[in-house]
């Protein structure tokens, strides 16, 4: 039933390439229509399948020659990122209700975008898997370099190209474990059960590692995330920050430290102090989480603080996944969560509540148009998120980065108070974003010429559906816990449990 | 199952913001109107609540212990003693006097009091809740409201001030997080009552807990030690981490200033006397000199400050801390081995750290009121020198507040004095020389409390407040009751003590070891 | 040399195929000439390729349901399901081929580019089906004198004449080179079947060294593989749109498979090897190396160019260093994904330039600059176009990805414990990611670039445009049908191979 959410988003892209041009108001109708069916699918199956345990969707032979098979498959983690999924997906149709340029195509691009996530998040078989993740990158690539903004041609460009040699290092490493694995399979639990030798491991997991990392955003790889994000029209931006680089971190946990959890192990001598792969990323994945702080702190674009926002973010999940302990790995789920909701929201809310209206999205020009009054509904939308963004308890986030910090500090305790340090810079960006944007200092206020046009429904509802998901998994994370920590128990990772688990 | 007493309480303020927000924004009458009385019955139920607690026993009541996050050990658990009551008690006393003190608030009031009404349901929380997951989430959501309470009715500067407000609460809350994050890593449990009951080897062992060989772990229990005190230490606050306060409280408006200095400033005394001195007494007990002398230098160097001021806001932001930290001085005294000659002691100085907790709150919102009718009658000034000779054109006003301003000084027979007589009964014998010298902070007081009524009631007349109208009788009928409160607890404490007294006997004896 | 003669019945049997290719093509060039004489120039092209067209599915149809087997005079002519299955996807490619020429407007002999056509698959039918080193030249020769004739019919252009005749000098130098190589091979080993002489070749002597070079001169020519590849780029540009697509699908088919037998079978004692850091001398290093310089060279050097067709021609020599890689490990599974790929790459650049005639019939040039506009102008053209160029990048689920999937996991398969051509496959995975870059260029033009003005078409829709339409989205539809179901195509390959070996 969970294959439906890929064959509807698929098919909804097809019929909508057939559409005509002007028959706008149709395509976005039919637009919400799959977004709104797929979700539904998704949550069924969460609400269904209480235990996390994995299940097989469909297993149908492909390509028998190679022992590739057309394998879906979901277990606990794989089911909340397809809701999360399905959230922002419609939550991305509402935002992007009032693109009337070829509407059409836009959805149409969206939907296949959508379509390939499930797809990937539901692969159960490592080909499936690498041919849906390849998908991903032509709709991102149009989506953004025809609807998007701020150097658009550039930004898709940088965008595509980044992600293409990240998959290419991912294929590099696939192709050379199905090879060694005697070439008889490409499921997920096979090629994980088979022993590679250390020394395989220990080359092809930075490789492959690195692959994935880079569609998360680890320092130094990403540059495109912040020109990429900022270029893409809204309900890209949305999903390419929200979801589709929560694809690479999947990467990083379903392939990467599922296949070669002895590269996670130490090396034989030390470099610079340094004595693992894991110590690697993990110090990458901090200094991420400071620098996206650090630079989001002195843009002057609105958007680009959320852009850097997103990289400091996704650093924490990249260190939660490599503590290696329970409480590390659960939390860097939910942090995809979390923050799948809330950089949505948060990009939604630059983008189509504020840039859509005043055409600007300079600091300095906002703020006198004291938009807490002309706007309020997106002042208090963006205060929301913005606290939850930084991980105001009560909200999804805070959960997130107290699981991290927990296993941050019995993994590398000298690095959790670096992440402390950077949720303070957190802190800070949001606040002083929001203050600078929606606030106008006493005597500075400058109306804009035209009124602004009020929020519409649609955002409204966007807005609503997205905050309410994140106070829901804020207030009662054990719903999704339950889930993720039977899937983290279960005989995949056990070769990470073997390897390096605490 | 029993009706989740404390789960309503905090959920009544919650409904009466939503009431607030769904009036239309364009009336200004009628939201204070509603706001007020709505304040009126969420005192009128915490009384009941007060009625209905046992007072012989001092273990907790109320209780609702629920499963909420497994995973992680947090539970949904929530209990009063006499010390959550007390808060619980001051916060509903306080909210009224602080949305009488805005009563003349026109820009979207319907917005302001719904604001209010939230941060009293975050500090409701942060005074029941007993999981630390639980208590954390209304510790941060409280900073919201008031945040924006300071920023969009607040004064030219009200900017800076609330920023640095919230900037400065959220270092303290990230390095408690931090610590509490390591507490739980090495115990399993976010319970505050379960940290306490494990006595003093356990933090200790957290470093053994932890896997990390090579800390020491005395150095460690330290470390952790500071992170929590650091965040209890900005919002009580106490020297040298009160650098916010003076802006934040001179550039709110008043009524926002009355619930700030009144209720939210005693959510760090609770966090020390819930939280820090359970868990942390051995480090208390290692650090007591240092500790001490902040508590001084927080009693004294605020009392010169105060006298140093001449905005009426600003004395009294100082003042606010130099009353708190009376009652840091006696919770940081109340730390010692076992020696059961000083029980009694014990018992005055805890005693008398709830009874300053009450009274501060009710004399320094009263105050804040007062100073907001000031500032309205005198189209926006208050600095000192701005009046003068009020006592004969306002003879009741200057009566109701002189009566305030003694009760702040601590004059007997109003409500300051029992609470600081207790104190310093308890200090005394336990910590001779810091008693001694917190004294000076009480004459400083004097000292300046004299002078704002010298030069605000005494003195030459100013031309520019010729037209100073006296209470109308609608603010008289207001403020009796509280007036009236101040001389009943002045006189008769036991009211308020005989509830306490088996709380404060179960707190002392828990810290003892 | 085999004691039994062949009777003719036999040899006939074997190239029943290739006489009905030679009888249509006749019959077409009479028709033409005859019956056609008044009729207009788009009809009469139209006609003679359908003709051509019938005779090649005639031809397609009589292997399928015959399967001629046989091997006549060790190793002369051969017949085996490979073979058949070969044999058919050319005659396929043909098909294509002449179903892109038949709209074309470029010259008026259109009997004779039908006979040539037909001529030159006659030519490369025998090139697959034989191992002997005599068949294989004089197939070589038919092929390309034809292909030379092919590339110089537009004789309006200037620029097309001239490459063609840099490519028939070039050619004519190569196949010397080749001539030279097949005749050391002879003297080496006495004989001019390949597996007489792999079985006579061991090791190294320097004139087998000498032999392999002048054979990968002259076969390197063939495929385009630098450095032998300088005629691509003017011939990919110059030569009209049919010829060009000719000489990038169907040649290369046979070029490829004609390269695998000399190198597997014929140089079988002196392989050598391409380990990174353990390299062995033998043919293997030879290939390896050529491959790994027509990866970057193409990759790199398409990046600057803003002509779409030349662009098309290094983009050639990059997917030639990627076949030549399959020839590196020289495995089973190693042809059998060489055959997918260039079949898949060969469908793939005849719809694309099926899609640039179109367009240059309307704007009059092939540049990137002129593009724009096309997504508004033609939808249906420009997305067959996204998915040819989009196959050609490896995207999945298209043909492409997978051909270079299991190409590079074939390459790799020998030897699964060392891998030792593990530093090729990085080098062209590595590069087939830059390669995306310059496709999205195409593509970006084509759909995301507004156009500068309207006033950019020289004509609309012009007749005889039909059949290229209907050609283009049966081919995109081949694309995706055969990535996402391999196993179409892949089965019978991988049934038919063990007979080879």
């Amino acid at each position: 039933m969970l294959a439906w959410t890929i064959y509807i988003s698929f098919f909804g892209a097809a019929i909508l390439l057939l559409l005509p041009k002007r028959a706008a108001s149709l395509a976005r109708c039919l637009a919400l229509l799959a977004a709104t069916s797929a979700c539904g699918i998704a949550l069924a199956a969460f609400l269904r399948h209480r235990t996390g345990e994995l299940f097989t969707i469909v297993d149908k032979p492909w390509i028998a020659s190679l022992g590739i098979r057309y394998h879906l498959a979901a277990d606990g983690i794989s089911l909340s990122l397809v809701l999360l999924t399905g959230i922002v997906a419609i939550a991305g149709v509402l935002f992007s209700w009032d693109i009337d340029d070829r509407t059409n195509q836009f959805f149409a691009f969206y939907l296949l975008l959508i379509g390939a996530v499930y797809g990937v998040f539901l692969s159960y078989d490592l080909f499936l898997l690498f041919v849906f993740y390849e998908i991903v990158i032509i709709p991102k690539y149009f989506l953004i370099a025809n609807w998007g903004s701020t150097r658009r041609e550039y930004g898709a460009m940088k965008l595509a190209i980044y992600s293409i040699v990240g998959s290419a290092m991912v294929l590099v490493g696939l192709i050379a474990a199905y090879v060694a694995a005697g070439s008889s399979s490409m499921a997920l639990d096979k090629l994980a059960g088979f022993p590679f030798s250390a020394h395989f491991q220990m080359v092809a997991f930075p490789v492959v590692f690195v692959g994935f990392a880079i569609l998360a955003g680890l320092w130094p790889f990403h540059t495109w995330a912040p020109t990429g994000h900022v270029a893409a029209p809204t309900a890209a931006s949305m999903l390419l920050a929200g979801v589709v680089m929560k694809l690479g971190a999947y990467g990083c946990l379903r392939v990467a430290m599922t296949l070669f959890p002895l590269g996670l192990g130490p090396w034989s001598h030390p470099v610079l102090g340094i004595h693992s792969w894991r110590e690697v990323f993990a110090a990458l994945a901090v200094i991420g989480i400071l620098y996206g702080a650090l630079v989001a702190l002195v843009q002057r674009d609105f958007k680009f603080v959320i852009g850097y926002s997103s990289v400091s973010h996704m650093g924490f999940i990249l260190l939660g996944l490599m503590t290696l302990n329970l409480m590390g790995l659960s939390g860097a789920i939910i942090q995809m969560i979390s923050h799948g909701l809330i950089g949505g929201l948060l990009f939604a809310v630059v983008g189509r509540m504020v840039y859509a209206r005043t055409h600007t999205r300079e600091l300095a020009a906002l703020g006198p148009m004291n938009l807490s009054s002309a706007l309020p509904f997106a002042a208090v939308t963006f205060v929301v998120a913005g606290m939850a963004g930084m991980g105001l308890p009560g909200f999804s986030g805070f959960v997130a980065e107290l699981m991290i910090v927990i296993g941050a500090w019995r993994a590398f305790p000298v690095l959790a108070l670096a992440v402390g340090f950077g949720i303070l810079i957190g802190i800070v960006y949001v606040w002083w974003a929001m203050q600078k944007a929606f606030f106008a200092e006493r005597g500075h206020e400058l109306p804009p010429p035209d009124p602004l046009q009020p929020i519409t429904i649609p955002e409204k509802i966007a807005a609503a559906l997205l905050i309410a998901s994140s106070v829901a998994v804020g207030l009662y994370p054990q719903m999704v816990l339950n889930i993720i920590q039977p899937a983290l128990h279960s005989l995949l990772f056990a070769g990470l449990r073997r390897g390096g688990w605490q | 199952m029993t009706f989740p007493a404390l789960t309503a309480l905090t959920l009544l303020p919650v409904a009466a913001a939503a009431v607030l927000l769904l009036l239309p924004q364009s009336s200004s009458k009628l939201p204070r109107v509603i706001a007020a009385a709505l304040s009126l019955l969420i005192l009128a139920c915490t009384l009941l609540l007060w009625v209905r607690f046992d007072h012989t026993s001092g273990a907790l009541q109320f209780q609702e212990r629920h499963a909420w996050i497994p995973a992680l050990h947090v539970e949904y658990r929530l209990a009063i003693d006499g010390l959550g009551l007390i808060m619980l008690l001051l916060t509903a006393i306080v909210v009224p006097i602080g949305i009488a003190a805005s009563w003349r608030t026109k820009k979207r009031s319907s917005l302001y009091f719904a604001l209010v009404f939230l941060l009293q349901a975050c500090m409701f929380g942060t005074f029941t809740a007993l999981n630390f997951f639980h208590w954390f989430i209304f510790w941060e959501l409280s900073l919201i409201p008031a945040f924006f309470l300071i920023r969009l009715w607040g004064g030219k500067l009200a900017g800076p001030a609330a920023t640095q407000f919230l900037v400065y609460t959220m270092v303290g809350s990230v390095t408690m997080l931090l610590s509490f994050l390591a507490i739980y890593l090495a115990t399993g449990t976010f319970d505050f009552i379960e940290l306490a009951g494990r006595g003093d080897s356990f933090l200790p062992g957290v470093a053994a807990n932890l896997g990390w060989q090579h800390v020491n772990p005395q150095h460690l229990a330290l470390v952790l030690f500071a992170g929590v005190f650091l965040g209890f230490a900005v919002k009580v606050p106490l020297i040298p981490f009160h650098t916010w306060l003076p802006a934040a409280y001179s550039e709110a408006p008043s009524g926002v200033t009355a619930i700030l200095t009144g209720a939210m400033s005693k959510m760090g005394v609770y966090g020390f006397l819930r939280i820090l001195l359970p868990i942390f007494a051995p480090q208390i007990h290692k650090l007591q000199t240092p500790l001490l002398w902040i508590s001084i230098a927080t009693i004294v160097l605020s009392a010169f400050a105060a006298l140093a001021q001449k905005d009426l806001k600003r004395i009294f932001a100082y003042s606010s801390i130099n009353h708190l930290g009376y009652c840091l001085l006696a919770a940081f005294a109340l730390v010692r081995t076992s020696d059961a000659a000083l029980l009694p002691e014990q018992y005055a100085a805890f005693s008398g750290i709830l009874l300053q907790v009450l009274s501060h709150a009710i004399t320094a919102a009263t105050i804040f009121w007062f100073i907001s009718l000031l500032e309205n009658r005198s189209a926006g000034t208050r600095l000192l020198t701005d009046f003068g000779g009020l006592r004969r054109i306002a003879p009741v006003f200057a009566g109701l507040m002189g009566i305030a301003l003694f009760s702040s000084l601590g004059l007997p027979g109003l409500n300051g004095f029992p609470g600081e007589f207790l104190i310093f009964k308890g200090t005394f014998p336990l910590v001779p020389w810091a008693a001694s010298i917190s004294v000076l902070g009480l004459l400083i007081t004097a000292v300046f409390i004299l002078g704002v009524i010298q030069k605000v009631f005494t003195g030459p007349l100013q031309p520019e407040r010729a037209v100073f109208p006296d209470l109308t009788s609608g603010e008289r009928v207001s403020f009796a009751p509280v007036v009236a409160l101040m001389f009943v607890l002045g006189l008769y404490p036991q009211l308020v003590l005989g509830a306490l007294n088996s709380t404060v006997i179960s707190y002392v004896h828990q810290l003892r070891f | 040399m085999s004691s039994i003669q062949p009777t003719y019945s036999q040899l006939l049997s074997l190239a029943i195929p290739q006489m009905i290719l030679v009888g249509t093509a006749l019959l077409a060039m009479s028709i033409d000439l005859l019956a056609l004489r008044r009729a207009t120039l788009s009809t009469r092209s139209a006609a003679t390729a359908i003709l051509g067209s019938l005779g090649c599915a005639a031809a397609a149809a009589y292997i399928a349901i015959i399967h001629p087997n046989g091997n006549l005079l060790g190793g002369v002519l051969l017949g085996n399901a490979f073979i058949q299955l070969l044999q058919i996807a050319i005659l396929a490619l043909t098909i294509a081929v002449l179903l892109l020429a038949a709209g074309s407007t470029f010259t008026r002999h259109v009997g004779e580019y039908v006979l040539l056509i037909l001529m030159a698959t006659v030519g490369m039918l025998f090139l697959v089906a034989t191992q002997d080193l005599l068949v294989i030249f004089v197939s070589i020769e038919l092929l390309s004198l034809s292909l030379y004739t092919l590339a110089a019919f537009n004789k309006q252009s200037r620029f097309s004449w001239e490459a063609a005749l840099k490519y028939f000098l070039f050619g004519g130098m190569s196949a010397a080179f080749l001539l030279f190589g097949f005749s050391l091979l002879y003297g080496l080993s006495n004989s001019t079947s390949l597996s007489e002489i792999g079985a006579h070749i061991h090791g190294l002597s320097p004139l087998l060294a000498i032999a392999i070079v002048c054979v990968a001169v002259g076969l390197g020519f063939k495929v385009a593989a630098a450095p032998f590849h300088f005629w691509a780029p003017d011939i990919y540009q110059a030569a009209p749109a049919p010829s060009a697509a000719f000489i990038a699908s169907g040649s290369k088919v046979a070029s490829f498979i004609v390269f695998f037998q000399l190198a597997s079978i014929g140089f079988a004692g002196a392989q050598g090897s391409a380990t990174w850091g353990h390299f062995v001398r033998g043919w293997i290093p030879v290939i390896a190396l050529v491959a790994a310089l027509s990866m970057v060279l193409g990759n790199f050097v398409a990046i600057r160019q803003s002509s779409v067709r030349r662009l098309l021609a290094y983009s050639a020599v990059a997917h030639a260093g990627y076949m030549l890689l399959a020839l590196t490990a020289h495995t089973p599974q190693s042809l059998a994904a060489l055959v997918y790929y260039v079949v898949t790459y060969s469908a793939a650049t005849i719809g694309a330039f099926a899609v640039l005639s179109i367009v240059e019939a309307q704007t009059g040039s092939d540049r990137i600059g002129d593009l724009p506009g096309l997504s508004r102008r033609e939808p249906v053209l420009s997305f067959c176009l996204a998915i040819f160029l989009l196959s050609l990048a490896g995207i999945p689920p298209l043909a492409g990805f997978f051909g270079k999937f299991y190409l590079f996991v074939a390459a790799l398969q020998s030897s699964p414990e060392s891998m030792p051509l593990l530093w090729l496959v990085i080098l062209a995975i590595a590069t087939s990611a830059v390669s995306l870059y310059y496709y999205l260029r195409v593509l970006k033009a084509s759909y995301i670039t507004t156009p500068e003005s309207s006033a950019a078409l020289t004509s609309g829709r012009v007749s005889g445009e039909e059949i290229p339409r209907v050609l283009c989205v049966l081919l995109a539809a081949a694309v995706v049908l055969l990535g996402a179901w391999p196993s179409l195509l892949l089965r019978p390959l991988l049934n038919a191979l063990p007979r080879v070996f």
